[in-house]
């Protein structure tokens, strides 16, 4: 009742438990032992997957690529520490299904013997083409989940004039303190890495948005910022999903991206703060994205922190090292309790885009019964969309897609803010993503009858073409016969005229 | 562990379904309180019957639906439906009005359209509704106020109830009831309302339906559940802001012939539909903006109604006939998506 105006700049959302004060105020872990093994799965980025340019038994040195990128938007993966390839085969993901995929398998030799470094000698002197073409090579995406390439985003971003380069430092998720940690121990190169993607995009300024549950990273940060006029740094409320970009873009600066735009449209371009730090280690240290600092957290884990893990390392190791319960574990979640994904095992590597693992026991997850919906609209005030959740799950629960999707489906982002605080227990996100998927299903079907139909087309105009083809030259052999045939007509006649004379 | 591929969030917020419906009937319990205090013993025991009609009712159509009842039965909804429709009954109405009123509410007010969360018509409501056009008589004898020390004992209590023994009961008109056989004897409003006390209206010590005469206890109730988010402020607010408007416009014009806002927001059944019938989560649009036309529509109705309808009182109507239009107004009235403008179209692309 006090929000009786509600800031326009902030829609929806929610405020769940945090559960972040358990990893805050504790150092990231360096210290996880070597593993024996390192899963590297070729595929951790939106595109298309990278191509292994190794085979198996071939010696790597850390760092050292491991897959190329192929096509305008992948990026290549590399070694995450020295060793030799044991295998390549198809291994489960790191996803809800576990359904395998292409994997490099490199067997440590525990050395971490590095590839010789190319550093350059004042990053910040680059051309920001070379920045960019650093930053790919690196292998560097988006750390906050979504994984697009980093690199093609600053591409984008050179070309199309770029006024503000927006740092996500929202971390909105609750138990995640990744980003929170990083900012904390790591703020100037997190600052250094700002810099080369602003001379990488050519743009004048940055704005850092750091949720106001952060306070001793956002002094960190502020500290870090103060020589450099064009950096600034805000803070924001705390409310999920604030780390949407969209919304943290709404509240900073009041504008939208069209809803069929991308944010350099509107002159902005948005990265997150782990990314940041990736480009400062990929440029100014030469180092692939071979590592990442993710959150171990969750009811039934004994050490709950943040861990600096190497890519590929099975999320099974690294809940041993943080002394998780497996007996109390009733859930594991690869990211955060709002939008991470179930993992149906623990024995699935580490990839790019995972930003925690959350231990969870049955208590942090209780499934109360389904109740029907009682239209209380808490759904309609907590989407930060402006999406109708209990209109829509419920055209949905009819099969009526398509009234589905004219009611916004396809603007969704799957937040689970309608989910949290339904009263009744509905799974909203559930429904709509069963619908996504059946219209992508439906979409394919469409697709391929339509290929069919177009084949069938195609083969009847040919045929089509072949029969007038053969009726024109039986007609022109037949025209041609009959003229032959009048010619010696003509000729018998003349001859008898003559013979006749 | 489960290996059930199951979507997030992970984690569930805490209140649940039967927590709002125990808070709302929390919030109602000083009226209620009240109600039985001043009309005293069969206040409470029509309440009673009432409550237990409504979750009997429930239980049977719940097994004719083959439906599981306990989770149902416990979930509250049932005994808030009762509860609001006890509080509409004039406190002395035979035992058999509030079964009545209860099976109107429960069968043909919510189970017939598929239970909780389906019904169109707000079923406490239906049920006043039906009660009043089926029984004007009974709905609208209304007993002087006789406090439960001072009225009658228990026994003879359960005699007014459910021997329909009302023989030496003292009645009179309620205020809009007054008003309305005022006008029809041609009389002013100043001469009708000359023992109008406005506030021991605000108190609630007057004659008038069991639970709808103390506009403060009601409105504290509404103003918790407001602070506790069970209900939203737009509803309310533009329901009463438009019969206060409408009545101060008209009452300025015509002092004589209109009510003032405070005679109106003090009478009858206003408050409380106005922060527990017309705030009803099943029967009220969903966006902010749909439930502000729905609540200033609840007010416009309420006020024409009462001015130069037949009926003293309207709220009832007003709201049956806002529920009637909750599905137009939630077709009409969206929230506008982001990057889109309300029509639906994207947003122009436009460097700022």
């Amino acid at each position: 009742m006090l929000a009786l105006f509600e800031n326009p700049r902030l829609r929806g959302g929610i405020h769940a438990e945090e559960h972040k004060a358990e990893t805050s105020a504790k150092p990231i872990a360096t210290n996880l032992p070597l593993p024996k093994k390192l899963y590297i799965p070729v595929q951790q980025h939106v595109g298309k997957p990278a191509e292994p340019v190794v085979k198996v038994g071939d010696k790597v040195l850390k760092g050292q690529l491991l897959a190329h990128s192929q096509g305008t938007i992948s990026a290549p993966v590399h070694a995450p520490s020295s060793g030799s390839i044991l295998d390549v085969l198809d291994f489960p993901a790191p996803h809800p299904s576990a359904l395998p995929i292409r994997t490099i398998v490199i067997g440590t030799d525990g050395l971490e013997q590095w590839r010789t470094l190319d550093i350059p000698s004042d990053p910040l002197q680059l051309e920001p083409e070379d920045i960019c073409k650093r930053v790919g090579d690196a292998g560097v995406v988006g750390l906050g989940g979504a994984v697009f390439p980093s690199a093609v985003k600053l591409g984008l971003g050179r070309k199309n004039k770029i006024h503000t380069l927006l740092i996500n430092a929202g971390e909105c998720e609750p138990y995640l303190t990744c980003d929170d940690r990083l900012m904390q121990e790591r703020a100037e190169e997190i600052v250094a890495g700002i810099r080369l993607m602003l001379r990488g995009m050519n743009a004048p300024q940055a704005t850092i948005g750091i949720e106001d549950n952060k306070p001793v990273a956002y002094q960190a940060m502020l500290q870090a910022c103060r020589p450099y006029a064009n950096i600034t740094v805000v803070q924001v409320p705390t409310r999920y999903p604030m780390g949407w970009d969209r919304q943290m873009l709404r509240y900073l600066t009041g504008w939208e991206i069209p809803a069929d735009g991308r944010a350099t449209d509107i002159g902005v371009v948005i990265h997150n703060v782990a990314t940041a730090h990736a480009v400062y280690r990929a440029v100014c240290l030469g180092q692939p994205l071979i590592s990442r600092v993710l959150t171990v957290s969750g009811g039934a884990v004994g050490k709950p922190q943040n861990v600096d893990v190497l890519i590929g390392t099975l999320m099974s190791h690294i809940l041993k090292f943080c002394k998780v319960d497996m007996t109390k574990t009733a859930r594991i979640i690869m990211g955060g309790p709002m939008m991470g994904d179930a993992l149906p095992l623990a024995d699935v590597p580490v990839v790019k885009a995972c930003n925690g693992v959350l231990a969870l026991t049955a208590d942090d997850i209780e499934l109360p019964d389904v109740k029907p919906c009682i239209r209380c609209s808490s759904c309609v005030t907590a989407c930060p969309v402006g999406l109708l959740p209990l209109e829509m799950a419920s055209r949905i629960k009819a099969n009526q897609l398509d009234a589905a999707v004219d009611l916004g489906l396809k603007d969704c982002i799957n937040c689970g803010s309608c989910s949290y605080v339904c009263p009744s227990n509905i799974p909203l996100v559930h429904y709509f993503k069963f619908a996504s998927g059946e219209l992508f299903k439906r979409q394919q079907m469409e697709h391929k009858s339509e290929q069919t139909k177009r084949l069938i087309d195609d083969r009847n105009q040919r045929m089509e073409r072949i029969r007038l083809e053969a009726e024109a030259e039986a007609q022109r052999v037949a025209e041609a016969r009959a003229a032959r045939a009048a010619a010696a007509a003509q000729a018998k006649a003349l001859t008898s005229i003559e013979e006749q004379a | 562990m489960s290996i059930k591929p199951i979507s997030g969030p992970h984690v569930l917020a805490v209140r649940r379904i039967d927590e709002i419906m125990r808070m709302v009937i929390l919030a109602l319990l000083p009226a209620t309180f009240w109600g039985v205090l001043i009309f005293g013993w069969p206040a409470l025991l029509l309440t009673a019957t009432t409550l237990a009609s409504a979750l009997v009712f429930e239980a049977i159509c719940l097994k004719m639906r083959g439906v599981a009842a306990k989770p149902y039965l416990s979930d509250g909804s049932a005994l808030l439906t009762g509860l609001l429709v006890a509080l509409s009954l004039p406190p002395w109405a035979p035992w058999w009005i509030g079964v009545v009123g209860a099976a109107i509410a429960i069968v043909l007010g919510k189970q017939v359209y598929g239970g909780l969360g389906q019904n169109l018509f707000n079923p406490a409501m239906l049920a006043r509704v039906a009660l009043l056009i089926s029984f004007p008589i009974e709905m609208t004898t209304w007993v002087e106020v006789k406090p439960l020390l001072i009225g009658p004992g228990l026994i003879d209590s359960v005699s007014i109830t459910f021997g329909g023994n009302t023989a030496d009961a003292v009645t009179g008109a309620t205020t809009l009831g007054l008003v309305k056989t005022g006008f029809s004897l041609n009389q002013t409003l100043t001469d009708i309302l000359n023992n109008y006390n406005g506030l021991l209206a605000f108190i609630g010590w007057e004659r008038g339906s069991l639970g709808e005469t103390s506009s403060i206890l009601i409105l504290l109730g509404g103003l918790w559940l407001m602070r506790e988010g069970v209900i939203r402020w737009h509803i309310p607010v533009s329901l009463l802001a438009t019969v206060t408007v409408l009545s101060l416009l008209f009452h300025w014009a015509n002092p004589q012939h209109y009510l003032s806002p405070w005679v109106h927001l003090n009478s009858g059944a206003l408050m409380l539909v106005a922060f527990f019938i017309a705030t009803d989560y099943v029967t009220s649009p969903n966006t902010p903006l749909g439930q502000m036309v729905f609540g200033a529509g609840c007010g416009l109705l309420t006020f024409i109604i009462r001015s130069w309808g037949v009926y003293p009182e309207s709220t009832g109507f007003a709201i049956l006939l806002m529920n009637a239009v909750t599905p137009l107004i939630d077709h009409y009235i969206r929230p506008r998506i982001y990057g889109r403008y309300r029509n639906g179209k994207p947003l122009d692309i436009s460097h700022p």
